[in-house]
C-alpha cells in the first residue's frame, strides 16, 4: 500500500479510496515504463493505436472462452497490438500511405470493430461508453480475486503481474532495447535483432495497456504510457534515471489525480460533486508535466531564461571591464553616469548592466562611487578581455581578410569564449604583434 | 542565433553604436553604413545561425545586374541557407537584404526561387503543369480558379525546358532530372528579373544539366540575374559569369576569371581555421542548456 | 454512494461479464445475443429512405462523410493525419465546459452552436499546447501531439464525470464520444449539412492555396500567402466537423472518417480533383450505407458500422486501386519485368548475329542463354513472350531466329542500349565495367524524345560516331 503524501492527510479517505490510489499507481509504472521506449522511439502515437486496438482483442478473447480470465485477456491483446504494429507497417509500406495516416485506419477501424463485438457480446446492456474509454477505477478495488492465498483487488493483481512483467524483461534486456532504441541498424548488425525488439515492445505496450484498460479506459492509458515519460525526459538525460523518473511521476500522479477528482468540483462551484479519477490522474499528470517544462533543472523553462541570463551577465560584466580599460588607455576618467550611458547604448538592459557592475564591485574588481575605477585584479582582467579582443581583430584580419570595419563585430563575440589557452593560441597564430588592426596597442601580460 | 536574442553576447557593439564623445574610445566605427544599393540583389552584412550554430558570418554581397552568378562553396558552407535567409525562410540575426533596394516583401514578384528537390513529396497527387501553374499564383490571387492565360503561360515554360509533353503527367512519374526541370518552370512561370536556384544540378543527368544551363545562359542574356549554389567545381567556371566563393564568409566575388583562383579556392574549401571554429563551438556550447 | 452506479461496470468486458450475469438471473435468452435479420419490408423502407427518422439520420451522415473527406484529403496530404486525432480529442473538454456553462446560465446545456464554440476554444488551446511543447522542450511531435490528445481527453472525462453528477438534462452528452446517430433530429442533420457544406465549399474555393500549401508550403511563404493562417483555417475545420460529428458518429470514430476516405480515395488516382472528389464520395457513401445498415440493425452502435463501411471501402481500394492499389503496381512490375525479359533476348539474340556474321541466324537456346546472366525461367518466359509477339521464330530444329519484325525491334533495343552506354561512359564519369547494368536499367524506360536528344549530344562529341549497323536483310 503506496504512502500517502501528506497534502492527502487533510481529507478523510476510506480504505477503498487508497486502494482506489494504489490501483492508479500500479497501473501508471507498468504504463510508464514501456512508455518511455515509445518516446524515445518516436512511437508515442503507437500508444494510442494499439490501445485503442485491442479492443477487438479483448472482445474476441471473451468471446471464444467466455472468461474473463486474465491469461486469456492478456494474449488477446498481446496479438492484436503486434497485428496493429504489423498492419500499420503493412498499409505503409504496401500502400505507400503515410505511416501516420495508416496507424488512422488501423486502430479506428479495429477500434470499431471491437465495438461491434462488444455490443454483440453485451447484447443487454446498453454500452456503457464510460467502461471502454475511461474504465472505471472506482469498481476497482470493489472485485477480489484469491491468489496465492492472498484476497487483493483483482485490478491490483493483474496490474501488479504485468509490471513485474514489464520490470522484469526491461531490467533483463536493458541493453539491448538501449541500442535498439538508439540505433536500430547498429543494433541489428550486432546480432540484436531491432524488429524482435520493436515487437517486444510493441506486445509490452499491448499487454499493458489492456491491463490498464480495466482502470483507466483506453485514452487515459496513453496519458500513462507517454506523460510520465515525456516528463521524466524533462529531468533526465540518462536512460536509467528516465525510467526510474517515469515511474515515480505515475506513481505520484495517482493520489493526486484521485484527490483533485474528489475536491476538483467543489472549486468550481460544484460543491459534494466528485468526477472520474482516471480524468483526475490525466489531469495531475498534465499538471506534473507543464510543471516540470517549467520548472525542470536543466531543461526547463526557468531554467534556461537564468542560464541566459546568467550569460548576459557575464557579457556585459566583461563589455564593462573593457570599456573601463579604454577609457584609461585615453587617460579619461570613467564617471558613473557616462558608463551607464555607453553601455545602455550598447543595448544592454539595465538590470543585466545593473547586475554585472554589482558583481564586479562585489568581486573587488571594480570601486569606486561616482566614478569608477578598475582595481589591480580588475585591470588585469580586463587587460585579458581586450587583449582577446585585439588579437581576434588581428586573427582574423590575416586569416579571413574581413575589411576594417567588420573586424570588431566578429571579435566582440569571440572575446567573450576565449579561454587563456585558446589566446595562447592566438598568440602563436598572429606573430604576437604589438598593434592590432586599427593601430591600438594589444596589452601585454604582465608576465 | 549569434547576434540577437536575449542573450548579452548578441549585442551590437558599443564601438558602432556609441557616436561621437566616444569614437576616438573605441578605434574605428564601422564606415559601410546603410546607404540603399540598387543592386538586384543586396546583402549587406548578414550573420545567420542555425541551431546554435554559426552558419552565415558577416556576408556583404552585390549582384551584378544581368549575370549569371554561381555560388560556389563546400558542404555546410551555408549556400543554401543564404538563399533563404534572403528569402525570409530563415531568420537572420543581423544585417540586411535588399532586392533592388527594397525588402524582399515588397519585391516578391520580382524574384523567383527554385528550392532543392527533395523540399517536397514528390508523390503528391498533383501534374507537372499544375505544379508549374503555382509559380502564378501569385498574380491569380486569392480564390480565383487557374485561367487560360496562366495555364497557356505555365505551359510555355514547360515548353521552354523540354517538358511540355510531359505536361499532364503524375510529378512521380517523372525522373529526378524531369523533375528538377518543373521547378526551372515553375520559377520561369514566375517572370521574374531575379532567379535564385538551389543547387538544381543536384541528381539530375547530363542532358538535363546542360539543358538548365543552356537555359539559365538564355534568362542571363535577357538581362535577369540569375544566383546558382552550386557545389561542383569543375563545371563552374564554364557555366557561370560571376561567381561568388562562399564559406562562412564571403572569400572571393567577382567574375569567374579572376576569382575562381588557385589561392582564393584553397581559401574556400581549405586552410581550416581551427582556432575560429574552437571559438564557434566554445559559443554554441555556452549558449546551450546549463 | 459514488459506488452506487458501479454494479455493473468494470470495464468493457466488465460490463460484458455484468451483462452475462445479469442475463443469468433475468428472464432473457442466451440467444438473444445474435442481431435479428431485418424483414425485407424493412430494407426496402430502409432504402428508400422512406422513413422519416432513416432519411434524416443517412442525409445528415453523408454530409458529414462527404465534408470530412475534402477536410481529412488535405490534413493527409500535408502529413498531418493524426494531428486530427489530438485535435478532435482535445475538443472534449470544450464541449463539456461549455454545457456545464450553459446549463449554469440557465440556457438549453446542448445548444449546438455554444458547444461547437466551447470545442472549438479548447481544440485551439490543444494546438497552442502542441507548438509549445515542440518549441520549448525537445520533445517531438508524436510525443506532443499524444501529450495533449491523452491530458485534455483527462480533462473532458473529468468535466464530463460532473456533468454526469449535476444532471440537468446532460443525458446524451456522453453519447458525443460514441455518437447516437439514430436519436438524431432534423435540426442536427440541418445543422450537419449547413455547417459541413460551408467547410466544403470553402475548401472548394481555396483549393488553390491549400494545394500549395500541401505540396511547398516553403514556396508558399516565400511567395507570401500566409501559410499559418491557411493551416490554421484547415485546423479550425477539423475541429468544425469533429463536433458536428460528434453527435452522429462519436469522437473516436469520427478520427476515421477523417482519416480513411481520403487515404483510401489516394490509390484510384494521381489527382487531386479526383482524389478530393473520391473521399469525398467515400465518406459520403461509407456515412449513408452505414447508417442504412444501423437503421436495420439498431442495436449496432451506427459510428462503428460506418467506420467499418468506409475500413471496408479502404480495404478494397488497397488492394484494387487502379493507379496504387497493391494488384495493379504488382500487375506493373511483372509487365515491366516481362518487357525487359524480351529485350534482353532481343539484344541477346542481335549481339550473337553480330559475332557469327551472317552465317548464323538462328540459335541454340543454350548460345542464348550463354549470351548473359539469365534469372530463373526468365528465358523461357521471354522467349515465349517474343514468340507471340512475333518477334522471333522457331525453326524446325528449334533453334530461334529473329523475324523480320523482331529483327527491326532487337536492332532499335541495341541502339538505344548503346547509345547510353557510350553516354555515361562519356558524360558522367562512370567507370566503364559498371556501364552495362546501369544500361539495362535505363534504356527500357527512355522514350523516343530522349533518344533522340542522346544521339544530338553524341553526334557533337563524336561527329563519325557509328550506330550499331542494321543487320543486313539478306541474312535471314
Amino acid at each position: 500500500m503506496p504512502t500517502m503524501p501528506a497534502i492527502l492527510a487533510t481529507t478523510t479517505w476510506t480504505s477503498l479510496d487508497v486502494w482506489i490510489v494504489a490501483i492508479g499507481a500500479i497501473s501508471g509504472v507498468a504504463c510508464a515504463l514501456p512508455g518511455v521506449f515509445l518516446l524515445l522511439r518516436r512511437m508515442s502515437m503507437m500508444g494510442d493505436a494499439i490501445s485503442h486496438a485491442v479492443l477487438p482483442g479483448l472482445a474476441l478473447a471473451f468471446l471464444l472462452t467466455n472468461t474473463r480470465d486474465p491469461y486469456v485477456m492478456l494474449t488477446g491483446a498481446a496479438i492484436v497490438g503486434v497485428l496493429t504494429a504489423v498492419f500499420t507497417q503493412w498499409i505503409h509500406s504496401a500502400g505507400r500511405v503515410d505511416e501516420g495516416a495508416s496507424m488512422g485506419v488501423v486502430f479506428t477501424v479495429l477500434f470499431a470493430l471491437g465495438l461491434i463485438l462488444i455490443v454483440q457480446a453485451a447484447n443487454h446492456v446498453d454500452l456503457d461508453p464510460g467502461c471502454v474509454l475511461y474504465g472505471d477505477i472506482e469498481a476497482g478495488p470493489l472485485e477480489t480475486l484469491r491468489f496465492a492465498g492472498l484476497a487483493l483487488p483483482r485490478s491490483v493483481w493483474i496490474n501488479g503481474g504485468v509490471l513485474v512483467i514489464n520490470a522484469a524483461i526491461i531490467f533483463a534486456l536493458y541493453k539491448e532495447f538501449r541500442i535498439s532504441t538508439f540505433d536500430p541498424t547498429l543494433s541489428t548488425t550486432l546480432g540484436i535483432n531491432a524488429t524482435f525488439m520493436r515487437y517486444l515492445l510493441m506486445t509490452l505496450v499491448a499487454i499493458t495497456t489492456v491491463a490498464a484498460f480495466e482502470t483507466v479506459g483506453s485514452i487515459l492509458v496513453i496519458a500513462m504510457l507517454i506523460v510520465p515519460a515525456a516528463t521524466a525526459r524533462m529531468w533526465s538525460d540518462r536512460l536509467g534515471n528516465t525510467l526510474l523518473v517515469a515511474a515515480a511521476v505515475a506513481a505520484l500522479s495517482a493520489p493526486i489525480g484521485h484527490w483533485l477528482a474528489l475536491e476538483g468540483p467543489a472549486w468550481f462551484g460544484y460543491p459534494g460533486v466528485d468526477t472520474k479519477t482516471a480524468g483526475g490522474i490525466a489531469i495531475a499528470l498534465g499538471g506534473l508535466f507543464a510543471l516540470s517544462v517549467v520548472f525542470a533543472p536543466r531543461h526547463g523553462v526557468v531554467s534556461k531564461a537564468l542560464h541566459r541570463l546568467r550569460l548576459s551577465v557575464r557579457v556585459a560584466r566583461e563589455d564593462l571591464l573593457g570599456l573601463l580599460h579604454r577609457l584609461g588607455e585615453l587617460g579619461r576618467p570613467a564617471e558613473n553616469a557616462m558608463v551607464n550611458r555607453l553601455m545602455r547604448a550598447t543595448q544592454v538592459g539595465p538590470i543585466t548592466l545593473g547586475l554585472a557592475m554589482r558583481s564586479l564591485r562585489r568581486e573587488g574588481l571594480v570601486t569606486g562611487r561616482g566614478r569608477v575605477q578598475l582595481s589591480q585584479r580588475g585591470a588585469e582582467a580586463a587587460r585579458d578581455i581586450v587583449r582577446s579582443h585585439r588579437l581576434w581583430e588581428t586573427y582574423l584580419e590575416q586569416h579571413l581578410a574581413l575589411p576594417a570595419d567588420h573586424l570588431h563585430h566578429a571579435a566582440e563575440l569571440l572575446e567573450h569564449v576565449t579561454s587563456p589557452e585558446m589566446r595562447e593560441g592566438l598568440e602563436r597564430e598572429t606573430g604576437q604583434p604589438e598593434l592590432d588592426p586599427h593601430g591600438k596597442p594589444i596589452p601585454r601580460s604582465p608576465d | 542565433m549569434i547576434r540577437n536574442g536575449p542573450s548579452g553576447q548578441s549585442r551590437v557593439s558599443a564601438e558602432v553604436t556609441v557616436r561621437a564623445p566616444m569614437e576616438s574610445v573605441h578605434g574605428p566605427v564601422a564606415t559601410g553604413e546603410e546607404h540603399p544599393s540598387s543592386a538586384p540583389l543586396s546583402i549587406h552584412d548578414v550573420t545567420v545561425a542555425y541551431h546554435r550554430k554559426p552558419v552565415l558570418w558577416d556576408v556583404d554581397y552585390d549582384a551584378p545586374e544581368g549575370k549569371l552568378i554561381g555560388v560556389i562553396g563546400p558542404n555546410g558552407a551555408g549556400k543554401s541557407t543564404l538563399l533563404k535567409v534572403a528569402l525570409d525562410l530563415t531568420p537572420k540575426a543581423s544585417g540586411q537584404i535588399t532586392f533592388y533596394g527594397q525588402p524582399y516583401r515588397k519585391q516578391r514578384r520580382i524574384v523567383a526561387y527554385v528550392p532543392q528537390r527533395e523540399s517536397v513529396d514528390w508523390d503528391f497527387p498533383i501534374s507537372a503543369l499544375e505544379v508549374v501553374a503555382m509559380g502564378r499564383y501569385g498574380r491569380i490571387g486569392w480564390f480565383r480558379r487557374v485561367g487560360r492565360k496562366h495555364r497557356e503561360a505555365a505551359l510555355a515554360a514547360l515548353d521552354r525546358v523540354g517538358m511540355a509533353d510531359y505536361a499532364h503527367r503524375q510529378i512521380s512519374q517523372l525522373s529526378g532530372g524531369q523533375q528538377q526541370r518543373v521547378f526551372l518552370a515553375r520559377a520561369l512561370a514566375q517572370d521574374a528579373r531575379i532567379y535564385l536556384m538551389d543547387e538544381p544540378f543536384a541528381g539530375v543527368d547530363a542532358a538535363t544539366e546542360s539543358a538548365i544551363v543552356a537555359l539559365l545562359q538564355q534568362l542571363s542574356a535577357a538581362g535577369r540575374t540569375v544566383l546558382v549554389v552550386h557545389h561542383d567545381l569543375q563545371s563552374a567556371a564554364q557555366y557561370f559569369d560571376h561567381v561568388m566563393l562562399l564559406n562562412m564568409r564571403v572569400v572571393a566575388a567577382g567574375p569567374v576569371e579572376t576569382t575562381l583562383t588557385e589561392q582564393n579556392l584553397r581559401a574556400t574549401y581549405g586552410g581550416r581555421l581551427t582556432l575560429l571554429e574552437e571559438a564557434a563551438h566554445a559559443m554554441a556550447q555556452s549558449r546551450r542548456e546549463p | 454512494m459514488r459506488f452506487a452506479r458501479l454494479a455493473p461496470a468494470l470495464i468493457a468486458i466488465g460490463c460484458v461479464v455484468a451483462t452475462a450475469a445479469a442475463d443469468a438471473t433475468g428472464p432473457r435468452s442466451i440467444t438473444d445475443v445474435r442481431v435479428q435479420l431485418p424483414s425485407l419490408d424493412q430494407v426496402i423502407r430502409v432504402l428508400s429512405l422512406r422513413d422519416y427518422n432513416t432519411a434524416v439520420v443517412v442525409i445528415g451522415v453523408t454530409c458529414l462523410g462527404i465534408a470530412s473527406g475534402l477536410i481529412g484529403s488535405f490534413m493527409l496530404l500535408r502529413k498531418r493525419a493524426l494531428l486530427g486525432d489530438a485535435l478532435s480529442h482535445a475538443t472534449l473538454p470544450g464541449v463539456g465546459i461549455a454545457f456545464l456553462v450553459m446549463t449554469a446560465f440557465g440556457a438549453e446545456g446542448k445548444w449546438l452552436p455554444g458547444l461547437l464554440i466551447g470545442g472549438a476554444i479548447s481544440g485551439g488551446l490543444g494546438v497552442l499546447g502542441i507548438l509549445a511543447i515542440t518549441k520549448l522542450t525537445r520533445l517531438t511531435e508524436d510525443a506532443a501531439l499524444g501529450i495533449v490528445l491523452s491530458v485534455f481527453f483527462g480533462i473532458g472525462v473529468a468535466v464530463l464525470g460532473v456533468v454526469q453528477k449535476v444532471g440537468g438534462n446532460a443525458a446524451g452528452l456522453e453519447s458525443f464520444i460514441y455518437g447516437k446517430t439514430a436519436s438524431m433530429l432534423f435540426s442536427d442533420a440541418a445543422t450537419i449539412a449547413i455547417a459541413g457544406g460551408a467547410i466544403a465549399m470553402i475548401c472548394i474555393a481555396l483549393i488553390k492555396e491549400l494545394t500549395l500549401l500541401c505540396f511547398d508550403s516553403a514556396f508558399a511563404a516565400s511567395q507570401g500567402w500566409p501559410t499559418l493562417l491557411l493551416d490554421t483555417l484547415l485546423m479550425v475545420f477539423v475541429v468544425g466537423v469533429t463536433i458536428i460529428g460528434l453527435q452522429a458518429v462519436g469522437l473516436i470514430l469520427m478520427i476515421a472518417l477523417l482519416i480513411i476516405p481520403a487515404a483510401a480515395a489516394r490509390f484510384w488516382t494521381e489527382r487531386l480533383t479526383v482524389m478530393l472528389i473520391g473521399a469525398a464520395v467515400i465518406g459520403g457513401v461509407s456515412g449513408a450505407i452505414g447508417a442504412a445498415i444501423s437503421a436495420l440493425a439498431p442495436r449496432l452502435p451506427a459510428g462503428a458500422i460506418i467506420v467499418l463501411v468506409a475500413g471496408a471501402a479502404f480495404l478494397f481500394s488497397m488492394i484494387c486501386g487502379p493507379t496504387r492499389g497493391v494488384i495493379a503496381r504488382a500487375w506493373r512490375l511483372i509487365r515491366l519485368q516481362r518487357r525487359i525479359g524480351r529485350q534482353h533476348l532481343l539484344r541477346a539474340m542481335y549481339e550473337l548475329s553480330e559475332e557469327a556474321g551472317a552465317n548464323a541466324a538462328s540459335f541454340t537456346t543454350e548460345q542464348i542463354h550463354g549470351q548473359r546472366y539469365w534469372a530463373h525461367g526468365e528465358l523461357r518466359a521471354a522467349i515465349r513472350a517474343a514468340r507471340r509477339a512475333g518477334e522471333i521464330d522457331m525453326a524446325d530444329d528449334s533453334r530461334l531466329r529473329l523475324s523480320p519484325r523482331g529483327r527491326e525491334a532487337a536492332w532499335r533495343v541495341t541502339r538505344n542500349h548503346r547509345l547510353w552506354e557510350l553516354f555515361m561512359v562519356t558524360h558522367a564519369d562512370i567507370a566503364p565495367s559498371h556501364v552495362d547494368r546501369d544500361a539495362d536499367a535505363v534504356e527500357h524506360v527512355l522514350d523516343p524524345a530522349m533518344v533522340r536528344e542522346l544521339e544530338a549530344a553524341l553526334s557533337e562529341q563524336y561527329p563519325d560516331l557509328r550506330f550499331p549497323p542494321k543487320l543486313d536483310a539478306g541474312i535471314a
